[in-house]
């Protein structure tokens, strides 16, 4: 059966454009003319559409489901309910299998599946919908995370209570020096739910195999973990999956968890026919998790000098009614809750909690960004009680090469935050907003000043993020490299199951392949699980683990070829440059393409990163992350404070990402999460009352416009990491943490509002305390 | 669901007559944002596309006649020197594409408290020509039009055809507040209109109360205080109390894109800087008339 999509490998890399090099994307130009497929653009002749009724309710009993009217509509194939799930009945992406399928018995979140409908056409899926009769018994909603922190025993979400995570931290012995310390600051920190937000609407094609089993075709991060939790749900094994990754509109973690994939599985097992899910905006924001709204209590003691004495810490992540990814974001908030920052006495409290809020889980950042936006404000606050500008308290307690994080971990690659800091502060400002333009002031065309009431304000912000997965976990990387002539020309097929998620990966892995082979012409064949497990497009992990297997692969195909031209040419010193077979000593001999002739090398190689440590559960002692990123931002925001209106006027930043592979990309990745990181600053939350989402749409729910992301000043350093691939350093995460901070740092400045709450809205400058 | 494509303006009157239950459909940018999210199910939608004289505007004996379906865009690069309100309010609405087909004729059927285009209707005194086939035309003052949340003055039968407004004759200014620098729903909205021949200031609030409604007090308070005859400076005592009369004329509520009490503040902002550069406008201009 062919393939009903166009995947970005179905386009091969153009150009030239190894290591070092930005070479056109080949999904680029597709992206820009509309013209890519993405998931929800999937078809297929005869295929049927899914829709899924999913609970009003934050907290109810289900007393009923009656499926009978829906079923009776004319085009419906299938109406589907828990007692459907051919398999195991729970999912869960962690380890942890406590999302029911389909709702059993009870809801525990507004927007929670409870049954699923096939029909010929979606609207006719939609109007089944309403004919599905559930009897509901609503139940007073858990929405409060402190409460639940307080009495786990008493407010249960569910089985597993309570308390998802409880991880502390403990360093030196706090008590002892709290008198000691000339100063000290405190503060109550909270962050709002943020949304992934991403384009392209959770989407897939799930097709009836002549196996038995089914051809699945979705966007996700993860091809391998989503393999995990759906074969055993619909009761097949991993190998009669056979998945593929269509065309990802975005996923910033929003896409690590499952979301209609084994629905639309269950649908096309019970109907025998090709069955597509495709929700819209609306569903979408039900259809995945956000990132944990957090609370924080912080409290910092220093030397009248500014040096840290103590930090005394306590963070409580909301996840929501299932587990997802809260164990491992509430790892980090604990083992980065004091960021970048070297202090010898250290208390940390991290808390994840079930409630019956909307379900969270990864987000870029992951547990670091929430925390980050409060030891920043720590920071800031503690410069302004000893006296220091926001840069030089933070030069004074940064952390280098050597120092030890709040885990006892030893930062053993270069860690030049003083240096950032120094070189961020050496950029040049921007000028005074020229008015003459309403797009350059607070509020824009809609004209709100015309420089009355705007005060300009500057922020600092850093932040520290790990890369890779922690605590343990040995998230390996698979690529498959395969070098052959077609039609005359040295090819390689590059084929691993990374997810390109918008992110850039497919062309440094072509990138890494022309590197390695000195050929041109590379193919990267379409993400699917005909190849071994490449780990989650997450943890700004794929440039360092994927780009890793396919660098290894691709020197394995390397030393075969040089091993073949060796046995055809007679000889011993041969090397391959640029597509050449070189002798060390009579230069080149011929090209690849002649030593290949007809034969093909294919290698396949797993590649680990060096292995981390878990958390001591009593003293969050460990050496839990196998990298470390920082990147530091500086912002300057014109603030209307009359109406609590913000202009971002610039936003600059510097950032380490250890050796380049593609400067464009990671310049896009640093303004595209710097940008995110505004939206939290200003602008971006799920609202909820009660357990309810008020504001389900881009109507509401704002994201940044051009408008509002200003241009930005990058310094990118290459400190080389010698652990990783090129000394490369993951680089997609860490400007999200510190563009937040920096932002209301400046916010700050320019109205002398405390602004302890992200997102600031315009009442809180208006009205708020000082 | 049905859908109907007149192709003159009396076929259009006469299918609305036949199916009152028809919603007119002319950019799309509010119904069928609202269809595909399946909040309303209309019975049929009246696609009003192909009667061309909607899309014109002319002026009868000084009065402008802007036809229903003249998209934002238009109003903005073809009437922005006559209606400078209107195209500062238009210039607001959602993306360049969505002001190449949202209309003032659809934020009128609309009818929302927070349509971009309903303030500076109310400041420039428009009026709204609405018909129907068996009654004929009615003309309906903007401060009439807007009866409830979302509903307008309109009978089952009637489309509406065109608004009627005098070219501006003093600086006019839309103010709006969003909590992003573009492609926002209004929070709260102001506009205002000097109208220096009949010595009277205009006003329009938006997302202020259950519709948009005029601030009658600060209006006549205002129009009373400013010093028409010599142009002299406005005093900041009363560009002060002029605020506060446009914030006691809204009621608003709490709602996700906001507070009253920010609502109200903000009101109180935006009318005394709009008023402050409406009238020193004003006063420029004469200025440069006595300079040349």
């Amino acid at each position: 059966m062919a393939s009903p999509v166009k995947s970005p490998g179905h386009v091969a890399a153009p150009g030239i454009g190894g290591v070092g090099e930005s070479p056109l994307r080949p999904d680029g130009t597709l992206k820009v003319a509309g013209e890519f497929a993405y998931a929800s653009d999937l078809w297929m002749d005869g295929m049927l559409w899914g829709a899924t009724l999913r609970s009003p309710h934050p907290r109810a009993l289900i007393r009923s489901i009656g499926i009978g009217s829906a079923l009776a509509l004319p085009g419906v194939r299938a109406v589907l309910t828990h007692e459907d799930v051919p398999g195991r009945a729970m999912f869960g992406i962690d380890h942890t299998e406590d999302q029911p399928v389909l709702a059993i018995d009870q809801v525990r979140h507004q927007g929670e599946p409870v049954a699923l409908v096939a029909a010929d056409h979606p609207e006719t899926a939609r109007r089944a919908l309403e004919r599905i009769a559930v009897e509901y018994e609503v139940l007073e909603p858990i929405t409060d995370p402190r409460a639940v922190v307080a009495d786990p025993e008493g407010l249960k979400v569910q089985d597993r209570g309570g308390i998802t995570r409880y991880q502390p931290v403990r360093v030196g012995d706090v008590d002892a020096v709290k008198g000691r310390a000339d100063v000290v600051v405190s503060g109550e920190y909270e962050v709002g739910i943020q949304d992934q937000a991403f384009l392209g609407p959770e989407s897939g094609l799930a097709i009836p195999a002549e196996d038995g089993g089914i051809d699945l075709y979705v966007s996700t991060q993860w091809i391998h973990n989503d393999l995990k939790q759906i074969a055993p749900c619909l009761g097949l094994r991993e190998d009669q999956i056979h998945m593929t990754l269509a065309g990802v509109g975005g996923a910033f973690g929003g896409r690590e968890d499952l979301s209609m994939q084994i629905h639309a599985g269950m649908l096309a097992l019970h109907t025998g026919r090709p069955v597509k899910m495709s929700y819209n905006r609306y569903e979408s924001f039900f259809g995945h998790v956000h990132r944990h709204p957090a609370q924080m209590r912080y409290e910092y003691g220093a030397t009248a000098d500014g040096r840290l004495l103590y930090a005394d810490v306590d963070i409580v992540l909301d996840g929501g009614a299932y587990t997802s990814s809260t164990k491992n974001v509430v790892g980090n908030a604990a083992s980065l809750g004091v960021g970048p920052y070297e202090i010898p006495n250290i208390r940390i409290d991290g808390y994840g909690v079930y409630t019956n809020n909307p379900p969270c889980g990864a987000m870029r950042g992951f547990g670091a960004v929430q925390a980050c936006f409060a030891y920043e404000s720590m920071m800031d606050r503690l410069g302004a009680a000893c006296g220091l500008d926001p840069v030089e308290i933070r030069r004074r307690n940064a952390v280098t090469q050597g120092s030890r994080l709040a885990t006892g971990q030893v930062i053993e690659s270069p860690a030049p935050l003083a240096e950032m800091l120094t070189r961020l502060e050496a950029m040049p400002m921007p000028g005074a907003a020229d008015a003459s333009d309403l797009r350059n002031l607070p509020g824009g065309v809609s004209q709100t000043t015309h420089g009355e009431g705007v005060v300009r304000g500057v922020g600092y912000g850093v932040g520290i993020k790990n890369i890779c997965f922690s605590e343990g976990f040995d998230d390996l990387a698979t690529a498959r490299v395969r070098l052959e002539v077609i039609g005359g020309e040295a090819t390689a097929l590059v084929h691993t199951a990374a997810a390109e998620v918008g992110q850039g990966l497919v062309t440094i892995q072509a990138q890494i392949a022309r590197t390695e082979l000195g050929v041109q012409k590379v193919t990267i064949a379409p993400a699917d699980n005909q190849v071994g497990d490449a780990g989650s497009s997450s943890a700004s992990r794929q440039s360092y683990m994927s780009g890793g297997a396919v660098k290894a692969a691709c020197e394995a195909v390397r030393a075969d070829l040089l091993a073949l031209a060796e046995r055809r040419l007679g000889r011993a010193d041969l090397a391959v440059v640029g597509g050449k077979i070189m002798s060390r000593a009579d230069g080149v001999l011929g090209t690849i393409e002649d030593v290949l002739g007809d034969a093909a090398i294919e290698r396949t190689r797993e590649y680990h990163h060096r292995p981390t440590t878990p958390l001591d559960p009593v003293t969050g002692q460990g050496r839990s992350h196998t990298q470390l990123a920082l990147c530091v931002h500086r912002a300057v925001v014109d603030v209307d404070v009359d109406l609590g209106l913000v202009k971002v006027v610039e936003l600059a930043a510097v950032q380490d990402v250890g050796k380049i592979i593609n400067r464009t990309g990671v310049e896009g990745q640093i303004h595209g999460g710097t940008a995110q990181g505004l939206g939290l600053a200003v602008m971006e939350e799920i609202v909820v009352s009660d357990g309810l989402v008020r504001n389900p749409s881009f109507t509401d729910y704002l994201i940044p416009t051009i408008l509002d992301m200003p241009p930005m000043r990058l310094e990118i350093l290459e400190n080389p990491d010698p652990e990783a691939p090129y000394g490369l350093r993951g680089a997609g995460e860490p400007p999200t943490l510190s563009s937040t901070p920096a932002i209301v740092a400046a916010v700050r400045d320019a109205t002398g509002r405390a602004l302890t709450r992200v997102p600031v809205r315009p009442e809180h400058i208006v009205q708020g305390g000082s | 669901m049905d859908f109907l494509r007149p192709l003159t303006w009396e076929d259009a009157l006469a299918a609305k007559a036949g199916r009152p239950g028809a919603l007119p459909v002319q950019g799309g940018t509010d119904v069928m944002v609202e269809i595909n999210f399946d909040v309303h199910r209309p019975e049929a939608l009246l696609d009003l596309t192909r009667v061309g004289a909607l899309t014109e505007w002319d002026t009868t004996d000084g009065r402008l006649r802007v036809g229903a379906g003249v998209p934002y865009a238009r109003l903005i690069t073809e009437l922005g020197d006559r209606l400078p309100g209107l195209a500062q309010a238009s210039r607001t609405v959602g993306s360049p594409q969505i002001r190449n087909r949202g209309t003032v004729g659809g934020n009128l059927g609309a009818a929302s408290p927070a349509g971009d285009g309903h303030p500076p209707l109310l400041a420039g005194d428009a009026v709204i020509e609405v018909e129907s086939a068996a009654r004929g035309v009615r003309m309906i003052p903007a401060a009439e039009f807007f009866v409830g949340v979302k509903k307008n003055a309109l009978a089952p039968d009637e489309l509406i055809r065109a608004f009627w407004t005098a070219p501006a004759s003093g600086p006019q200014y839309f103010s709006k507040i969003g909590t992003r620098n573009a492609m926002v729903i209004a929070v709260c909205s102001f506009a205002l209109a000097l109208h220096p021949e009949e010595r009277r200031v205009g006003t329009g609030l938006g997302s202020a109360a259950p519709t948009p409604r005029r601030a009658l007090d600060a209006e006549a308070f205002i129009s009373g205080e400013l010093d028409w005859d010599d142009r002299g400076p406005l005093a900041e005592s009363a560009a002060h109390r002029f605020g506060e009369l446009v914030r006691d004329a809204a009621s608003p509520i709490d709602d996700v894109r906001g507070t009253g009490d920010y609502r109200r503040h903000a009101l109180a902002v935006m009318a005394r800087r709009t008023l402050t550069w409406a009238w020193n406008d004003h006063r420029a201009a004469t200025a440069g008339r006595e300079a040349s």
